[in-house]
């Protein structure tokens, strides 16, 4: 009876299992075996590669070819802008939301709605003006344009992750003793606020970093395809030839998407907890 | 900073709470970047797009006319049925043995590999002549697989899979952590009342998921509807613009057609819709904090 229940209820895990297996790893698997692949077979339809080469790979690591022939710039300007991001969210996140949650003005919850609200706006919704904008400023084609617009656009959910977190982690009685003895805010900031608030600030950092690393339409808009050009523009470059070098693009994509992955599997729990904390957040 | 013991105490409160908690010099940059960075930009876009002339010329153009289906229909579909499938996927990975976990650490790739290098991997499949899918189903014995992406329908079609794929596993791990985080008291409970398998999860687990999948759905409806590079980069709104939504078609009036006004209008003319979302979107993140 017990034997019967469990491949009853066995199989059908272990097909979904399989479903899952395959649809997950399709477009993956043909990132790897294009990338392992000579010229000659990339437009030949396999389905594995016939004498697999490494060749791809060395080829974007020593930037032989027409496409990769800026491969260490361009992924140093993805690694700027992304930390360039973090620092800045973190930096002003905290900031704002030490004062709005801990010191609590009265024009505190203004903010923070006119903030919320910016967090649920579609970036390419605002994504022309904000180019029109960059050009006024004199910033178009600088990395600040995007360090400056991705920071204005994830602060709000790093705000909204450190006002929830504090008032769970950081009685107010710690903050009113502080006070009581004598410490201004600054020096509350710095020595209770900031310590207590490491588990988030990493789950927030790495939100930043990996929200700016994976940009591409704002990128391409503000950055162009000069010399401060970011991973995904100039990946996206590639599909204006007739004949793309398919093989080289796919060894580039997956040197690129290898720090996300890694930050995404180290650190799986804190994202999480972070996203949970706050709700949701891509 | 510089108040002291005899600044006006306020009414009810601790003296000390009158005492240098200016939050101003705290909150100041970032309302600074706010005014520069959302406010003024969201305020020029709509004196840039305020033309009436604009919505006239867009209501007569069937490109846009058919932006407008194709934005509902992904929006629609893709949102629905990614969060479902997600509902249904975070039941079997809260099983929480050996292979589950293994296989939810896998199933979590496309989420953790950016967008733009795997959907470019999904445009190569969908390639009628040397694409994967294609080269697949020709071993399989299909002599005429469809050439994907010079049909609208399949290509379309194609977009949709390929937002879900990417998207699929952020929102079961969402939709996992709400459900670990039902106490299996719950549950206990719940089975000496009889209520076990799908009755279960129609009485007690999806009421109390209920609200992480509502809020979970209306965000997602929003982001999705700004979505620019699933359809960018797996159909890039070909064949023929048949497939532009409103993202992609406002960035390629404004950029490629060099018309900014219209690519503007094209993106504002989906505020009947976003405003309402994002109000109640706001309300719901407000009341659940």
């Amino acid at each position: 009876m017990t034997g019967r229940r469990s491949w009853q209820v066995r199989l059908p895990q272990a097909l979904l299992g399989a479903v899952l297996l395959i649809w997950t790893l399709m477009p993956v698997y043909t990132m790897a075996m294009l990338a392992l692949s000579p010229q000659s077979q990339v437009f030949s339809g396999h389905l594995y590669p016939h004498t697999p080469t490494v060749q791809n790979f060395v080829d974007v690591v020593s930037q032989r070819g027409e496409y990769v022939g800026a491969f260490w710039l361009q992924m140093a300007n993805s690694a700027v802008t992304a930390i360039g991001t973090t620092v800045l969210v973190l930096l002003v996140g905290t900031l704002a939301a030490f004062g709005i949650a801990r010191l609590r003005p009265r024009w505190g919850s203004f903010v923070s709605n006119a903030a919320l609200a910016t967090y649920v706006i579609p970036l390419s919704f605002v994504s022309i003006p904000l180019y029109k904008v960059m050009a006024t400023y004199g910033l178009l084609g600088t990395r600040w344009s995007l360090v400056l617009a991705m920071t204005a656009f994830a602060s709000p959910y790093a705000m909204w992750v450190f006002s929830q977190h504090s008032e769970t982690a950081i009685s107010h009685e710690l903050d009113e003793s502080a006070r009581i003895d004598g410490a201004s805010s600054w020096q509350i900031y710095l020595r209770i606020y900031l310590p207590l608030m490491t588990p988030v600030l990493v789950a927030i950092g790495i939100y930043a970093f990996l929200l700016a690393w994976n940009e591409y339409l704002l990128a391409f808009l503000l950055l162009g395809s000069g010399s401060t050009t970011t991973m995904p523009v100039a990946l996206s470059d590639f599909l204006n030839t007739d004949n793309p070098p398919w093989n080289s693009f796919m060894a580039a994509s997956l040197f690129y998407a290898l720090p996300p992955a890694i930050l995404y599997y180290l650190f799986r729990n804190k994202i999480t907890g972070g996203l949970t904390a706050g709700s949701v957040k891509e | 900073m510089t108040a002291t013991i005899s600044a006006p105490v306020r009414r009810g409160r601790p003296f000390w709470r009158g005492v240098s908690m200016n939050a101003v010099p705290f909150v100041v940059p970032y309302v600074v970047m706010f005014l520069l960075l959302v406010v003024y930009p969201v305020g020029y876009g709509l004196y840039l797009g305020h033309a009436p002339g604009n919505y006239r010329s867009l209501f007569n153009n069937p490109t846009y006319l058919r932006s407008v289906v194709n934005t509902l229909l992904f929006v629609g579909i893709g949102v629905n049925v990614k969060m479902f499938l997600a509902l249904l996927l975070s039941g079997f990975f809260a099983i929480q043995r050996w292979w589950s976990k293994a296989l939810l650490a896998v199933f979590l790739l496309p989420w953790a590999i950016p967008a733009v290098p795997g959907f470019l991997s999904i445009h190569f499949m969908l390639n009628g002549q040397w694409g994967f899918i294609n080269a697949l189903l020709e071993s399989l014995g299909v002599s005429h697989p469809p050439v994907w992406l010079i049909s609208y329908g399949w290509g379309f079609s194609a977009a949709v899979v390929a937002y879900i794929w990417k998207w699929l596993p952020f929102w079961t791990l969402i939709l996992l952590a709400a459900r670990t985080s039902i106490s299996s008291d719950v549950y206990e409970a719940a089975a000496v009342d009889g209520a076990v398998g799908v009755r279960r999860f129609i009485h007690i687990t999806f009421p109390l998921l209920r609200n992480v999948y509502i809020t979970s759905v209306l965000l997602s409806t929003i982001w999705t509807l700004g979505n620019y590079n699933a359809i960018f980069f797996v159909t890039g709104g070909g064949p023929i613009d048949s497939t532009q939504v409103f993202a992609t078609l406002g960035i390629k009036y404004a950029f490629q057609v060099g018309d900014v006004n219209l690519g503007v209008a094209v993106a504002l003319s989906a505020l009947p819709v976003l405003v309402p979302l994002i109000v109640l979107l706001v309300r719901r993140l407000r009341s659940s904090s």
